[in-house]
C-alpha cells in the first residue's frame, strides 16, 4: 500500500470539508473493497476520509412498507434486521450472502453501491426494488444511479446517505457464486408490486454492470412463475465473457437464476 | 505517522505508526501479539480474524487508524488465566487442528458464531459461517466437530449460570 493520510469524519459536513482540503481523497466506510484495492496498489488515494463514525449514515427505519436504510448500515445489520425481514426478506437473504461473516460485519450498503462492482449483490437489489439513492445533495433513482462498470451518477465529493424504497409484494434473489471468490457470476433480483408491475435486475453478468431485463420483466408480469422465466431466452451480446464463463454461459445463468429467484419469492 | 490508541485484550495501548499500517501489523509488529496470523493477506483466509467492538473482523483488511478507539480482542486475550477458553479446549479435544496456522482465526470465528447462534448451532450453519476461514490440513470435519462441542458446552454453562 502506498502512503496515505487518515482522517475520521464526525459528520457529513465534516467529511465533505476534509475531502475538499486534500489532494486526492477517497471516502472509506467498511473498507472491504477499498483497503484490498489499496493493498494491491490499484488505488492510491492521498487521503482517506473515514465515514464509519458519521451518525447521519446510521439506522434502519420501516414505516408500513416504506423502508429507509442508512448508507453506513453493515451487511450484517441488514441481514439480521427483523424490521426489514418482515416486509422484504429477500433483501435480508441477499445481505446474508455477501462475502463472509467477517466481511459482513464491516462492509456497508452505501459503500457497495457507491463502488458499483459489476459482480456486487446490492446494485441488483437497488435496481430491482426501484430504490431511491439519497445523497448529501439530492435523490437519485436507482435507474439513473448505476451508470457503468464501477461508475455511478455520484459527483466526486458526493456521499450516499441512505436508500429508500417501498417493499414490493413479492421479491426474491438468487445468485450463482463464483466457486473461489464467491462474487456473483450472475445474480438476479426479481420484484413484483401489488399493481402487477415487475422489475428484474441482473448483476455479475453485464459487460456494463447491473441491468434490467425487459424480456424477463414482461414474462413475469404475465405469469409470476419459474416456468415463465424459464421460457425467456437471454441474448448473450452485451454480457461479460471471461475466464470464469462465456457470455453464452452467463446468458443461461440469467434465466436459471431468475427461475430460482421467483421460486424463492 | 499518527498516534493510534485502542484497547487490546483489556489493556489500553498507544503507538506511533504510519496511517497505512494494517491492524494485523499493528498487533504483531507494534504490540508483539503474534497469535494473530497473516495468511493470504487478501481478506479470504481468515487467519487474521480478531474481535473489534464485539464483532469478528479481518484485521488484514482494516487500518490500525480505523480501529483507533475500539476494543480489540485477539487469541491471546481469550483464555482466562491458565484455563483454555471452551472453544480452545474443544479444538484440542477434537483434534481440530494440524499445522495450527489457521487456528487462531478459526477459534475467533468459532467464538463469534457461538455468540451469535448459541447452543442452537447446527452443522450446516457452522459450515456456512466458516465461509471466510480456510484450513489446508484438516478438511474441516474436526473443526466443525470442535465448534459444535464447544457450542453445546457453552450453551450448557450459560443455562447453568442462568439457573
Amino acid at each position: 500500500m502506498y502512503a496515505t493520510t487518515y482522517h475520521r469524519a464526525s459528520s457529513l459536513a465534516d467529511a465533505v470539508r476534509l475531502r475538499g482540503s486534500s489532494e486526492e481523497a477517497k471516502y472509506v466506510s467498511g473498507g472491504m473493497t477499498l483497503i484490498p484495492t489499496m493493498k494491491q496498489r490499484l488505488a492510491a488515494p492521498s487521503d482517506l476520509v473515514d465515514l464509519r463514525h458519521v451518525a447521519e449514515l446510521k439506522g434502519i427505519s420501516v414505516n408500513g412498507r416504506h423502508v429507509r436504510i442508512g448508507a453506513g448500515t453493515t451487511h450484517y445489520e441488514v441481514a439480521t434486521s427483523a424490521e426489514i425481514k418482515a416486509v422484504c426478506p429477500a433483501l435480508c437473504h441477499l445481505a446474508a450472502h455477501i462475502g463472509d461473516p467477517h466481511v459482513r460485519h464491516m462492509g456497508t450498503l452505501g459503500g457497495s453501491i457507491a463502488n458499483n462492482d459489476p459482480a456486487a449483490d446490492y446494485p441488483a437489489a437497488m435496481l430491482g426494488l426501484g430504490a431511491v439513492i439519497v445523497t448529501n445533495a439530492r435523490e437519485i433513482p436507482a435507474d439513473a444511479f448505476f451508470t457503468g462498470l464501477f461508475e455511478t451518477a455520484l459527483e466526486e465529493d458526493e456521499i450516499v446517505v441512505a436508500v429508500t424504497f417501498d417493499a414490493p409484494e413479492r421479491a426474491g434473489y438468487s445468485k450463482f457464486a463464483n466457486p473461489a471468490s464467491r462474487y456473483a457470476m450472475t445474480g438476479v433480483f426479481v420484484a413484483r408490486r401489488a399493481d402487477g408491475g415487475v422489475r428484474v435486475a441482473v448483476t455479475g453478468a453485464g459487460a456494463d454492470g447491473v441491468f434490467r431485463h425487459e424480456g424477463l420483466e414482461a414474462a413475469l408480469a404475465g405469469s409470476w412463475t419459474p416456468e415463465a422465466a424459464a421460457g425467456v431466452a437471454v441474448d448473450p451480446s452485451g454480457l461479460l465473457s471471461d475466464l470464469h464463463g462465456s457470455a453464452e454461459y452467463r446468458a443461461n445463468l440469467v434465466t436459471v437464476m431468475a427461475k430460482r429467484a421467483v421460486a424463492a419469492s | 505517522m499518527s498516534r493510534v490508541a485502542m484497547t487490546v485484550n483489556g489493556r489500553k495501548v498507544s503507538r506511533e505508526c504510519e496511517d497505512r499500517t494494517l491492524l494485523v501489523h499493528f498487533l504483531r509488529d507494534h504490540l508483539s501479539l503474534t497469535g494473530t496470523h497473516v495468511g493470504c493477506d487478501t481478506s479470504q483466509c481468515g487467519a487474521c480474524v480478531v474481535y473489534m467492538d464485539g464483532r469478528a473482523v479481518k484485521s488484514c483488511t482494516i487500518l490500525a487508524a480505523q480501529a483507533a478507539g475500539s476494543e480489540i480482542l485477539t487469541i491471546e486475550g481469550l483464555a482466562a488465566g491458565g484455563d483454555l477458553h471452551p472453544v480452545q479446549a474443544a479444538f484440542k479435544a477434537n483434534h481440530g487442528l494440524q499445522c495450527g496456522f489457521c487456528t487462531p482465526g478459526m477459534v475467533m470465528s468459532a467464538v463469534d458464531m457461538i455468540n451469535r447462534y448459541g447452543a442452537d448451532l447446527d452443522e450446516k450453519t457452522v459450515r456456512e459461517n466458516l465461509e471466510g476461514n480456510i484450513c489446508r490440513c484438516t478438511g474441516y470435519h474436526n473443526i466443525v466437530k470442535a465448534i459444535l462441542a464447544a457450542a453445546q458446552e457453552m450453551g450448557a454453562a450459560g443455562r447453568q449460570a442462568a439457573e
